[in-house]
């Protein structure tokens, strides 16, 4: 593995009962990963974005992370977990340069929806939110534990295609946990699996 | 004024009325008679031997005995500090804060109060500087023992909110401000109420005790002011401190919420 290069590289990551895992994602790529529940995936992810102790090297563009202090790592390399927390009264007071009103209509929820309170989100719409407020902050890597589990079958879709535009847009390197095949056969440019512990290339469209 | 004397045969017989009680509340099936004769005794043990020690310490006025009386109880209010913590912080940090920081603040304030304000010849007599550093020490306690322990509750219960606020990257004291800042003022209510209902719904126990023994009251009162005021200052410092030193203490070095540093919670009522 070339210690220069750009996009995402993890090399020799040991994480909970996960161990000697190297991956890259390079800029615009959709990687996606797969495994059983409990097989340590967003354990994984909080490793990659360095909000859990772990051994081993992460590299974005080639800067390695410990050079760099942590929350900038982690505005750069953004986690989007499955149910992320909203701490203000209103939705909008979580973006810090204001809610783009566009963004939210692209992605299926109502442009005056900022100014909501929190509460009056679904879990559906509220995972959408937490997906805007992420990519507002402008990551250069995106790590997605399951961005779309409480989402229906055409939400699902719209989000997909909304994510993939703007991850080519913006030449992100995203990490992508996923348990639909389908899911991982729309998006995904790769395709990780987890086995016995370890990480295991996999294809992307189901053969049988 | 001449102060009445106290006989040991009258306190006997406040004794028994302690007693009575006791034997009241064994009747009624309370079961607070034990901890009723404990706590008795235990009072007056404690305060026996804390008048012996005074005593010793007032004939032999010398700065090292004053210091040596100082820093025991400095430690005494650390390790309760600590006990009185529902999850604190391991590895001897929730000792080592609430220490610190009482003995910094603490300390200068009295220090500050007993060279400048006060004046007393040498500025360390004990008959000033004990009463004051144990007023000061009491109520620095308590803030110091509240805030750390709404610190570290909130910082539990809230542990989602903290990390979801790390992966949006925002660094560890954003992250924590608003409970950092809860915790601190947390630690300053309980001063803050003193201050407010002073002399109206209560007669400070100071102010008590110089009026009993014979001082006129304007002068009770101008020393109340000063040590209300003393307090105020030490509290509140000692809370900021140790709040700010335990709020850091919660993250490592990559700035992660490290919740494996405190304690499991006690069993609460």
């Amino acid at each position: 593995m070339s210690t220069s290069g750009s996009g995402l590289q993890v090399h020799d990551l040991d994480c909970g009962i996960l161990s000697q895992i190297s991956l890259t994602v390079r800029p615009g790529e959709i990687v996606c990963l797969s495994g059983p529940s409990g097989s340590g995936k967003s354990r994984l992810l909080r490793a990659i974005a360095d909000l859990d102790p772990h051994a081993g090297e992460i590299r974005l563009d080639g800067e390695p992370q410990t050079d760099v202090p942590a929350y900038r790592w982690r505005r750069r390399v953004m986690l989007l977990p499955a149910e992320a927390p909203w701490w203000l009264e209103r939705v909008g007071a979580h973006f810090p340069d204001g809610p783009d009103a566009a963004a939210f209509e692209a992605l299926g929820l109502p442009a005056d929806a900022p100014d909501w309170p929190v509460t009056r989100l679904s879990s559906g719409e509220r995972q959408r939110a937490a997906l805007l407020r992420a990519v507002a902050r402008e990551p250069r890597a995106l790590l997605l534990d399951e961005p779309t589990a409480n989402l229906d079958a055409t939400t699902t879709e719209q989000v997909e295609a909304w994510l993939r535009q703007r991850i080519a847009d913006r030449g992100i390197a995203a990490l992508w946990v996923a348990h639909d095949m389908a899911q991982i056969a729309r998006v995904a440019d790769a395709h990780l699996r987890i086995t016995e512990h370890r990480l295991e290339p996999a294809p992307c469209r189901s053969s049988s | 004024m001449q102060i009445i004397e106290l006989s040991w045969w009258s306190l006997a017989g406040t004794a028994l009325l302690v007693l009575a009680l006791a034997v009241c509340t064994h009747l009624a099936r309370l079961g607070v008679a034990r901890e009723i004769t404990i706590a008795a005794v235990r009072t007056v043990i404690q305060l026996a031997l804390v008048g012996f020690v005074l005593e010793t310490l007032f004939r032999f006025a010398a700065l090292h005995w004053v210091a040596l009386m100082g820093a025991a109880m400095v430690l005494v209010a650390g390790r309760e500090v600590m006990a009185r913590q529902n999850r604190r912080l391991t590895g001897g940090w929730a000792f080592g804060i609430g220490t610190v920081s009482m003995f910094v603040s603490s300390f200068a304030v009295a220090v500050l109060a007993l060279t400048v304000v006060i004046g007393p010849e040498p500025w360390y007599r004990p008959q000033y500087a004990i009463p004051l550093l144990g007023m000061l020490l009491g109520n620095t306690m308590t803030g110091i023992a509240l805030g750390l322990d709404r610190l570290t509750d909130t910082a539990w219960q809230q542990r989602h909110v903290i990390e979801g606020r790390l992966m949006l990257g925002e660094p560890w004291s954003a992250a924590i401000g608003g409970i950092r800042r809860d915790a601190m003022r947390t630690g300053m209510i309980p001063t803050i109420n003193a201050m407010a209902a002073a002399g109206v719904v209560s007669l400070p126990g100071m102010m008590t005790g110089q009026i009993l023994a014979g001082t006129p009251p304007a002068l009770a009162v101008k020393y109340q002011i000063l040590i209300m005021f003393l307090i105020t200052v030490g509290t509140g410092f000692g809370t900021v401190a140790a709040v700010a030193a335990g709020s850091r203490r919660l993250f490592d070095e990559r700035e992660r919420l490290r919740l494996d540093r405190l304690s499991p919670a006690r069993q609460r009522g």
